[in-house]
């Protein structure tokens, strides 16, 4: 028997789809630099800024990817971030050392992972309702330990502020400004353990049995069934995990905002789900990788910082602009899904 | 013996009741109440006190604790209503309901106001106007809602994600970034009083009249339960499955107008951050409560309904006892995760297995 | 156990709610023989096959594997596997969305030091396994890539790697092509002569002669024999499927009336379903009762969903009373008169969670509309009506129809039917999985139907009751006409028309 790939198909759907992100990506900042060139959007400082500013988002962005696969939704994570600066910013105040703190968080992000994945994998419960409750419950959670808005100062907890403010220089790329003096371009600690995340993820989602029962699962839930893979367990270390990379997540967004509030990272949920869905992760499952995530993260990225840079659209545009593009793709998607099931 | 099957089929009966889950929830909440009001030392019926009290601005007005509870849940029934149905033809929820409230609420006042008009006594076009408004685009909402799941087949939690987050954005968009105050006790009466009884009440009563009598008086809940039990047989029996779908939809986002109408009206302005809060979260778990199953088909209104206002007495209750409005969804949480864990199949199976085993081990002893 | 014996079952029984399903089946499969199981729809094969490889859990009987001391009970896909039972399903039951390599090895794949997938180790060695079996893929590509017969045979590499002993193919053949079918009996030739016992079950009569060595017949949930290939003709094999029991029906039939000058009801020319049935012409008159007979998969319910709109015809025009007219969507031929009971009962008729009252007044509340409701009164008085008429058992029009036997359920479906007075009604395996008695009854009732001038299509898989019902019969295969007997029908005729080829 022959050799049945079509040419045409070659270049499948998924793989357009990553293009056609990259390609966002790519028009969006060229969009960027040529309107706001004189506001220094053309520095790369500007993208160190984006990467600054969405490292946490990056981290959760993966766990979210990893969920996603598996045909699953984590809403939770908003809530868990803001329990964890929650956590971080009351037991710094209360003289806890920064790195025994950020362990108490991660352990909490597992339990709290390991119980919604138990519901949702054991008891089989819609992933949706689990993670809604799970939502509601770390939003609440973080108005137990405090309902007020509490600040990371140098006063509190000297090396968690040094973490926060370390700068690591760029050899390459600065600019002079007005005055004349050089710029180095820098990032910060947070940029580096989002990168390392990232990485990992990627090569954990490749290389690793779990890695593609993952893909197995959200290709066919049943085929991996029939094939003989634990689907259940596998199902409930996915949301294990996103809420482990949601902990980590939550660090470097309480590195960058340094504060615990009951509103922080208010509806964080959706610019991580639509960051996934913009990298090309189909909300179907089986389909998506964490590389497509990060230009997604980025994305949203360059759109906040357009109508940053702009200064007078109102601040409700990136949410807009965010959402209107996850319906552009979630229809793309939809139009795909539909294509497919014609062939057959 | 005789006596002892009358029992049994007794129970067998009040088992089967659709309403068991939702009325011992709220016989549990009242019996709290009564505990806590006797153990600080007040009377324990004041729970079900109603009083007529004087005010300076309203007249005489109803009050006490059921008062307050049908009032402050008039919002979440009128979103139960749609939420039922949604459910039961989708087995999907409409998780926007909140946020299309709040935009139906920022688009009523943008008109009522004037557009970048941010605080105003006078109406800038007739009141009739901005009430149609909030309605038009709640229902718009769910025609969007409603095409993406019914006509393009996408997840109902999916879909109604992309309204869920931008449709507060919108509301902003609409005011100008500002929160804008209507002082006008026209606009005002949505919120307030009729006579001594407080309009969202009567409001919600009259939005479940509208539901009751639609749903006697046209096959519309024969159709909607027949698609959410099998769509496929439906539409072999004639029915055009997707429409039916999309019109819950719609009729839920409409809803959603109303309540986003009667929460601006409370506050007499239009805060697209706050208005419809949460709200989402409480209409669904309204629709758990009234022991509708989340999977879709039957579905049963009066539930929903008690539901709904179990769900405001255990937020009052909580707030009696002390928990702050920050702390509240926790419980709420943990109430939502048992009550569809005791639905899941998995924990159903087991019970019916041990439940069996029982049974047999019984069976067996007897023999011995 | 024998030596050459690799799998015995015995006794098996299996009951779902309402229906036994199996019977005290008995089944052996002998080292390196294809064994073909044969039956009609509701015979109980697949439940068979999912009572050996856990994925049901039969109540009684006893299973042995070569090997494998004392008796066997799988309880998952996985146990049937360690045993050494594998199954490819007519669903290619993998992942699209991994690559071919992926799908041999997932959930066994050979791991590096590091603990991470050898992918190259992996892809070599699929490589290598794909073309030992003469099939030549890329097998780094996405499995959706390739064809369905690839994807069949993917699945059966995977099997095969994973050292089966018994190799069960549930209805392998029905997506393939001819070119491709053939490529798969190599296959399984080949796998044959390894030792492998292979279980095929197909509706494909040839190819149940092109390759197997024994046969084993159920019907209704019973054994009803097993034989080796060489002693049971085509024709006999058509008889212990479809069972020649005759009972109080033989005098039924009525005698025949040449319809043929009578009016018009359905006529359709060309009409098509890609894939499954190829353009077809039928005309129905009025008060005629037109068998369409085949086996399952020949097309039959196929061309009956192109005609009602069930499925969108992909060509042809069909005509009703003489006018043409263009069906979309069930309510259209709903309202030109049509009807059709399908023949899946569970997914496509009762919805289960209404009364057996809603359940038949709804194809007639959807007919007349929204806004229209029938009164409760008017309702009662209709399922009343109906539940009398076709003596349905049940507590009260009030009980929900899930809780009803199949007979009692299929009788709700026709009264839904019957009570839109259609002109035109589709009966698609209305007699399956039901009680003989009830049987009857609706045997008896198409033919009253017909007399009151209606015209139906009945579709069935027990020759015997179209025989002693219809006026005339098409035979279908492989979505074909190939045969329209009219005039005497008899069984013989029928038979030797559905089996085809030199059946002697």
């Amino acid at each position: 028997m022959n050799e049945k790939v079509k040419s045409a198909k070659k270049l499948n759907s998924n793989t357009l789809l990553l293009l056609i992100t990259i390609g966002l990506f790519i028009v969006l900042y060229v969009a960027g630099c040529a309107a706001y060139s004189s506001k220094g959007f053309a520095h790369l400082q500007t993208f160190l800024n984006i990467l600054i500013t969405n490292a946490g988002l990056i981290c959760i962005a993966c766990g979210l990817t990893v969920v996603m696969l598996t045909a699953g939704i984590d809403i939770s994570v908003g809530s868990l971030v803001a329990m964890d600066c929650m956590m971080l910013a009351v037991g710094m105040e209360k003289g806890m050392g920064a790195v025994p703190m950020c362990i108490l968080v991660l352990l909490v992000g597992l339990a709290f992972g390991l119980v919604q994945g138990y519901l949702i994998g054991y008891l089989e419960i819609q992933p949706f309702i689990v993670t809604m409750a799970g939502m509601f419950f770390g939003r609440g959670m973080t108005a137990v330990i405090c309902t007020d808005q509490v600040s990371i100062k140098e006063s509190t907890n000297a090396t968690f502020y040094q973490w926060a403010n370390a700068k690591i220089i760029i050899p390459f790329g600065g600019y002079l400004n007005k005055k004349g003096a050089y710029m180095a371009p820098f990032i910060r600690v947070t940029v580096i353990v989002a990168i390392v995340v990232l990485i990992l993820v990627f090569l954990m989602l490749r290389y690793t049995k779990f890695g593609r029962a993952l893909y197995a699962i959200g290709g066919s839930e049943q085929s991996a069934t029939m094939m003989g893979l634990n689907v259940k367990r596998v199902k409930m270390m996915a949301y294990v995990l996103s809420s482990f990379l949601c902990s980590i997540g939550g660090i470097c967004y309480c590195l960058n905002t340094m504060a615990g509030s009951v509103r922080a990272a208010l509806g964080l949920e959706m610019d991580a789900i639509s960051s996934a869905v913009i990298g090309g992760t189909l909300l179907t499952g089986g389909v998506g990788n964490v590389i497509g995530t990060f230009f997604g993260v980025l994305i949203n990225g360059t759109i906040s910082s357009i109508v940053k840079s702009n200064g007078k659209l109102a601040s409700s545009w990136p949410n807009i602009l965010t959402a209107a593009l996850l319906f552009l793709f979630i229809v793309i998607q939809s139009i795909f899904a539909a294509l497919r099931t014609r062939k057959k | 013996m005789n006596k002892n099957s009358g029992n049994a089929s007794f129970f067998a009966k009040l088992k089967a009741w659709p309403l068991l889950l939702p009325v011992v929830s709220l016989i549990l909440v009242m019996a709290v109440n009564i505990i806590h009001d006797a153990a600080t030392g007040i009377n324990p019926l004041s729970f079900f006190i109603i009083t007529l009290n004087e005010t300076t601005n309203s007249g005489s007005i109803l009050y006490g604790r059921i008062i307050d509870i049908l009032n402050r849940g008039s919002e979440v029934a009128i979103l139960a209503l749609g939420m039922t149905l949604v459910v039961s033809s989708s087995a999907g929820t409409d998780i926007s309901v909140g946020s299309v409230m709040s935009l139906a609420a920022s688009f009523c006042c943008m008109l009522l106001a004037g557009y970048g008009v941010s605080s105003t006594n006078e109406l800038a076009v007739p009141l009739v106007v901005g009430v149609l408004g909030a309605f038009l685009m709640g229902a718009l909402c769910g025609v969007f809602n409603g095409t993406l799941v019914a006509y393009l087949q996408i997840q109902p939690m999916v879909a109604t994600l992309i309204l869920y987050s931008a449709a507060r954005a919108i509301g902003l968009l609409l005011c100008n970034d500002l929160i804008v105050y209507v002082r006008n006790p026209s606009f005002a009466y949505f919120g307030s009083f009729t006579g001594p009884i407080p309009t969202p009440i009567i409001i919600a009563a009259v939005c479940i009249a509208i539901v009751a009598l639609m749903l006697s008086k046209t096959s519309l809940g024969m159709y909607i339960q027949s698609v959410g039990i099998n769509s496929k047989a439906s539409r072999i029996a004639g029915l055009n499955s997707k429409r039916i779908i999309f019109m819950t939809y719609v009729i839920c986002g409409l809803f959603a107008g109303v309540a986003g109408l009667v929460n601006s009206s409370r506050i007499t302005s239009a805060d697209s951050n706050n208005v419809g809060l949460y709200y989402e979260m409480d209409a669904i778990l309204a629709v758990a409560l009234g022991g509708n199953s989340l999977g879709g088909g039957k579905f049963n209104l009066a539930g929903s309904i008690i539901g709904a206002y179990t769900i405001q007495a255990i937020t009052t209750t909580l707030y009696a006892l002390g928990v702050s409005t920050d702390q509240a969804p926790v419980f709420k949480a943990i109430i939502v995760i048992l009550i569809v864990a005791i639905q899941s199949a998995p924990l159903r199976a087991y019970f019916r297995k041990r439940s069996a085993a029982k049974a047999l081990a019984g069976r067996e002893a007897a023999k011995a | 156990m024998e030596d050459n014996v690799v799998l015995t079952a015995r006794g098996i029984t299996m009951t779902f709610p309402g229906v036994r399903a199996l019977n005290g089946v008995d089944f052996t499969l002998r080292k390196g023989e294809i064994h073909a199981l044969m039956g009609e729809n509701g015979a109980g094969k697949s439940t068979l096959i999912k009572c050996l490889t856990g994925i049901n859990d039969f109540e009684a009987g006893e299973m042995h594997v070569a090997g494998i001391d004392g008796p066997v009970k799988n309880h998952s896909t996985r146990d049937a596997q360690n045993v050494g039972i594998s199954t490819v399903y007519q669903e290619v039951n993998l992942c699209p969305n991994l690559s071919v390599a992926e799908n041999i090895f997932i959930g066994r794949e050979p791991l590096t030091k590091l603990h991470t997938i050898d992918r190259s180790s992996y892809n070599k060695r699929s490589q290598k396994i794909m073309d030992d079996l003469g099939i030549s893929v890329d097998v780094t590509q996405n499995l959706e890539n390739y064809s369905l017969a690839i994807q069949q045979m993917v699945a059966i590499a995977r099997a095969v790697d994973m050292d089966c002993k018994v190799l069960i193919l549930d209805e392998p053949t029905s997506s393939l092509d001819e070119e491709e079918v053939e490529k798969l009996f190599k296959l399984m030739l080949m796998l044959k002569d390894k030792g492998v016992g292979i279980v095929f079950v197909t509706h494909f009569l040839e190819q149940v002669y092109a390759v197997c060595d024994r046969i084993t017949v159920l019907r209704n949930g019973t054994l009803v024999g097993e034989y080796p290939v060489e002693e049971l003709p085509r024709v006999k094999l058509v008889a212990a499927m479809m069972g020649k029991d005759l009972d109080d029906l033989a005098e039924i039939k009525g005698e025949s009336i040449d319809l043929s000058n009578a009016e018009m009801e359905i006529e359709a020319q060309g009409i098509s379903h890609t894939g499954t049935v190829k353009p077809f012409d039928l005309k129905i008159h009025k008060g005629e009762v037109i068998g369409v007979g085949g086996l399952l998969g020949s097309g039959r319910s196929e061309l009956a969903r192109s005609i009602y709109g069930a499925d969108r015809a992909s060509t042809g025009t069909l005509k009703v009373k003489d006018k043409e007219v263009n069906i979309k969507e069930p309510i259209d031929a709903m309202n030109l008169g049509m009807g059709m009971l399908p023949d899946d009962r569970k997914a496509e008729g009762i919805i289960g969670d209404l009364t057996i009252r809603e359940n038949i007044i709804l194809a007639l509340q959807a007919k007349t509309g929204m806004f229209k409701k029938l009164s409760k009164a008017k309702q009662i008085e209709i399922a009343d009506r109906y539940i009398d008429l076709l003596s349905i058992k049940a507590p009260s029009p009030e009980t929900l129809i899930k809780q009803l036997s199949g007979g009692n359920q299929q009788k709700v479906i026709l009264a839904r039917w019957l009570a839109t007075d259609p002109d035109f009604l589709i009966l698609d395996e209305p007699t399956r999985g039901i009680d003989i008695g009830t049987n009857t009854e609706i045997q008896k009732l198409i033919l009253k139907l017909a007399g009151e001038g209606k015209s139906i299509m009945f579709i069935s898989s027990e020759i015997a009751e179209m025989v002693r019902t219809c006026n005339r019969m098409v035979i279908m295969r492989d979505g074909e006409k190939v045969n329209e007997v009219d005039g005497e029908i008899t069984e013989e005729r029928v038979m030797h028309a559905i089996a085809g080829g030199d059946a002697s």
